[in-house]
């Protein structure tokens, strides 16, 4: 186990990779009353596609997600019981390219540190659990189908993509998710939850060699193989189609404007180009951007206004939205002044301003133990080192965003997804 | 970590704690006002307002350029209600010196001098607050207002609270109405402001690297330019009338799930057993509402509970199939039975005990946590720590849980159901 000091960040951090291959980070904090872990799979829903012992596998849409639900039933009951009776938050998340375990708690640390290893190593459910599941994720399902911004994004993804799973919902369709049953829940699990495809990341006043040593006793002694995963690439720049809408039970239109961006290659450059995208959006919309001001002040838009930056596996995109009466002409706005600053250039004073801000939001997002652990295991997965951001920071230069704008926020590019209210009837 | 608390001034208090563990440092400056049909609206205006603007920085693009400045410092206005009292004001936060580029930031210091200029100095035009400012924010306050109807699951639990509490200031909305908002001039305002500087209770929180004598100096342009005020007193909510037979609403909407509502009150003065009572009935992943509810009859996707300390009410919230109405509502009841009978097992309790450890032990973890529970503690006329109130509950006995679930009856329900619904019987 090698010792890291970051201190530009101020961080300490243990750094090991595990005789079976799992990479673990432990980052110090000695002064937090919490503790927390975080057990990662680099299996996300947009995995849809991949090989297992030679065969490709189609595997439905929301199946990852499903596992994640799944993965809390063990031989013993429930997990999440266990862990809440150490007084622990347990939870989970999946996102397009992961799937996240953790927990934190006060006390207890080690012995939920067990519960969490093994229950997300072992995997338990019967064709009874599994149908019983339906309902808890069909009604997850409809509850997010009522909320304007999940169906304002999810629109969008589809308007963005054509052949990229990045247009699939992580969580599937309550159709989709019919068709899993526990062999191919057992299946993914066997692909995915190795230790050479999983990180385990613990930011709290805890003993290293402690959780190493726990991580060696509950885990597998295999790695795992690679799995060759197919992730679609699009076939154009374009957008699959340039706009959508739908109506719902609104007060206002809700709009998300998209722009389909080259997704960057691992390693530092993943890293590299999160961040100068980052800061062509403060550039472009952010609060102090001239654009924003201008909108805001001619009542296009409201405190509500705002968009990322966002790499997915083997696609990236930028998008910008909230709500507002007069979506287009908002989005005809961004994409003009993009191509404007394209063409013109940034002024340097404020690009030097825009530095400064964005270097304190990377800061202050340590504040955040799930920021610290979920950029570590990303920076595992594509090869990086996430607490090296400021000495990565420092290398990117105005002619960077600059380019970064004038390749990806174009009118080629730009797809627009709109929720209307509905009609008074 | 030691909360110390000062009298700067007749009104002015200053809630410091000392703490080296975060990136940033926070500063927070909030009026408290009792809250009231006629002003909260006036409230939520005001602070928005002057978020636009001041003397110094007039417009958002000059403002949010200093922001820039000071490595992206946070400055947002900021209206809650805890209690029958509104606080409104501004929260702050920037990174701590230690870890500027280059070092020698004194940026809490220019926080604080942003604070009392947005406080103090307000952009104003003949004497008046900007004309153009007071009629954007209001119609975006307005439309705030309205989109509490986008987020179902919030809108089902703010409704409850309004028909629940009608007639008491514990219903009303920390946003205001439409209809008190939607006349107000810069005229009105101007004189609101100018009232609610000289009669309300100012009161400030610090949390950070800094000594209290610099954070004392720090705050002194807020101080400077404040008209003095005469030492008002925060009056606790008062106790809700409790129904001796139940209220029942259905709201028809055009949603795909139904969100049910239930409102109990609580009898019992002994807050620590009805805040255990409550823990154990539905206020974790480990509580009897998850567990039966969702878990063992899958009826929802969530089921949890609140307990509402300084008023005595318990809100149950959920998400359910329409037709699920009737055995959700049955099951949510028999499970407070249960809570009533001693029905539990002794894992329930330690989970429970655990749980509020946790959950008392990590407000320390968070400097804006523990901001929104002193801002809490001192609206509704308490004076723990998280400390005191966990050691307390810590001691409730189960005859005291068994008591006051005793204490608790049935008094509003609120069901947001489906328009194409068949009424039952």
């Amino acid at each position: 186990m090698v010792e890291h000091s970051y201190p530009r960040i101020g961080e300490q951090v243990w750094h090991d990779t595990l005789p079976n291959g799992l990479a673990l980070r432990v980052v110090s904090k000695p002064y937090h009353a919490k503790a927390c872990a975080y057990f990662v799979t680099r299996y996300g829903g947009m995995d849809l596609r991949f090989q297992l012992g030679g065969q490709w596998l189609d595997t439905p849409a929301g199946i990852a997600h499903y596992l994640e639900h799944k993965m809390f039933d063990t031989e013993e009951g429930n997990a999440l019981q266990e862990l809440a009776k150490n007084g622990a938050e347990p939870n989970a998340f999946t996102s397009n390219a992961i799937t996240a375990y953790y927990f934190d708690s006060t006390d207890h640390f080690y012995d939920n540190l067990r519960i969490l290893l093994k229950f997300v190593s072992i995997p338990y459910f019967t064709k009874e659990s599994v149908e019983k599941e339906q309902g808890i994720i069909g009604q997850e399902i409809r509850m997010v189908e009522d909320n304007p911004e999940w169906q304002v994004y999810q629109q969008l993804m589809e308007c963005l993509y054509k052949e990229s799973p990045a247009r699939v919902s992580v969580a599937g369709t309550v159709e989709s998710i019919r068709e899993i049953t526990a062999d191919t829940l057992y299946h993914c699990h066997k692909a995915f939850y190795t230790p050479g495809n999983m990180v385990l990341c613990v930011v709290g006043n805890v003993d290293p060699q402690k959780v190493a040593d726990i991580a060696n006793e509950v885990l597998p002694r295999e790695s795992g193989p690679a799995i060759p995963r197919d992730y679609s690439q699009e076939s154009s720049p374009a957008p699959a189609v340039k706009e959508g809408s739908r109506q719902m039970e609104v007060s206002m239109p809700q709009f998300l404007a998209g722009y389909k961006c080259t997704p960057p290659a691992d390693g530092e450059e993943h890293l590299r180009m999160g961040m100068i995208g980052d800061m062509a959006c403060d550039i472009l919309f952010g609060d102090s951007s001239p654009l924003y001001r201008r909108l805001y002040e001619e009542g296009l838009i409201n405190g509500s206004f705002g968009g990322n930056f966002d790499i997915l596996p083997g696609a990236a995109y930028l998008y910008v939205g909230g709500d507002a009466k007069d979506p287009h002409t908002v989005h005809r706005m961004v994409t003009k002044e993009a191509e404007r600053l394209a063409r013109e250039g940034i002024d340097e004073a404020f690009y030097q301003q825009i530095r400064r801000a964005a270097y304190g939001q990377l800061v202050r997002s340590l504040n955040s133990f799930e920021t610290i652990a979920i950029s570590a295991a990303e920076g595992v997965f594509q090869g990086f080192d996430y607490y090296r951001f400021p000495e990565i920071f420092d290398t990117i230069t105005k002619a960077d965003v600059e380019a970064f704008l004038r390749e990806n926020v174009t009118t080629e590019r730009t797809a627009l997804s709109i929720i209307n209210p509905k009609e008074a009837k | 970590m030691t909360m110390t608390r000062t009298k700067l001034r007749e009104n002015v208090y200053l809630t410091y704690i000392p703490a080296v563990k975060f990136k940033t440092c926070f500063l927070s400056a909030q009026f408290l006002t009792p809250l009231r049909a006629d002003t909260a609206g006036y409230n939520a205006l005001l602070c928005a307002v002057l978020d636009r603007g001041c003397r110094k920085y007039p417009d958002m693009e000059r403002l949010s350029a200093a922001l820039d400045l000071l490595y992206g410092a946070n400055v947002e206005h900021s209206v809650r209600k805890r209690g029958e009292v509104q606080l409104w004001g501004f929260v702050a936060s920037a990174i701590d010196d230690a870890f500027v580029p280059g070092g020698g930031g004194r940026l809490l210091e220019g926080v604080a001098e942003i604070l009392g200029e947005l406080i103090c100095h307000p952009v104003l035009e003949n004497g008046l607050l900007k004309k153009d400012y007071v009629d954007s924010e209001r119609e975006n306050l307005l439309d705030a207002i309205r989109s509490a109807v986008n987020d179902k699951r919030t809108y089902a639990g703010k409704r409850l609270l309004e028909e629940m509490c009608r007639g008491e200031a514990y219903g009303l909305s920390h946003l205001g109405e439409e209809a008190t908002v939607a006349p107000i001039t810069a005229e009105d305002l101007t004189r609101h402001y100018y009232d609610q500087l000289s009669s309300s209770r100012l009161e400030l929180y610090y949390c950070g690297r800094a000594e209290l004598e610099r954070v004392i100096t720090a705050v002194e342009p807020i101080l400077r330019d404040l008209p003095l005020s005469r030492e008002t007193a925060i009056a606790p909510p008062l106790p809700h009338i409790a129904r001796t037979e139940p209220l029942v609403i259905r709201q028809p909407m055009d949603v795909s799930q139904g969100k049910l509502g239930v409102g109990f009150s609580v009898g019992t003065e002994d807050r620590d057993a009805a805040f255990v009572m409550n823990t154990m009935f539905g206020g974790t992943s480990n509580a009897k509402l998850f567990l039966n509810v969702r878990e063992k009859l899958s009826l929802c996707y969530y089921a949890s509970s609140a307990y509402h300390r300084s008023k005595g009410l318990v809100t149950v919230s959920s998400g359910i199939e329409f037709e699920n109405y009737q055995k959700a509502l049955d099951e949510i009841q028999a499970q407070l039975e249960a809570m009533k009978t001693g029905d539990w097992e002794d894992w329930e309790l330690t989970g429970a005990r655990s749980c509020i450890e946790n959950g008392h032990r990590s407000i320390d973890d968070s400097a804006g946590r523990l901001e929104d529970f002193y801002m809490g503690q001192i609206a509704t006329g308490q004076h723990n720590t998280p400390q005191e109130l966990m050691d307390a509950a810590l001691a409730v006995t189960p005859e005291r849980i068994m008591a006051a679930a005793r204490s608790v009856s049935l008094d509003t329900v609120y069901f947001l159901t489906g328009k194409e619904e068949n009424p039952r019987g």
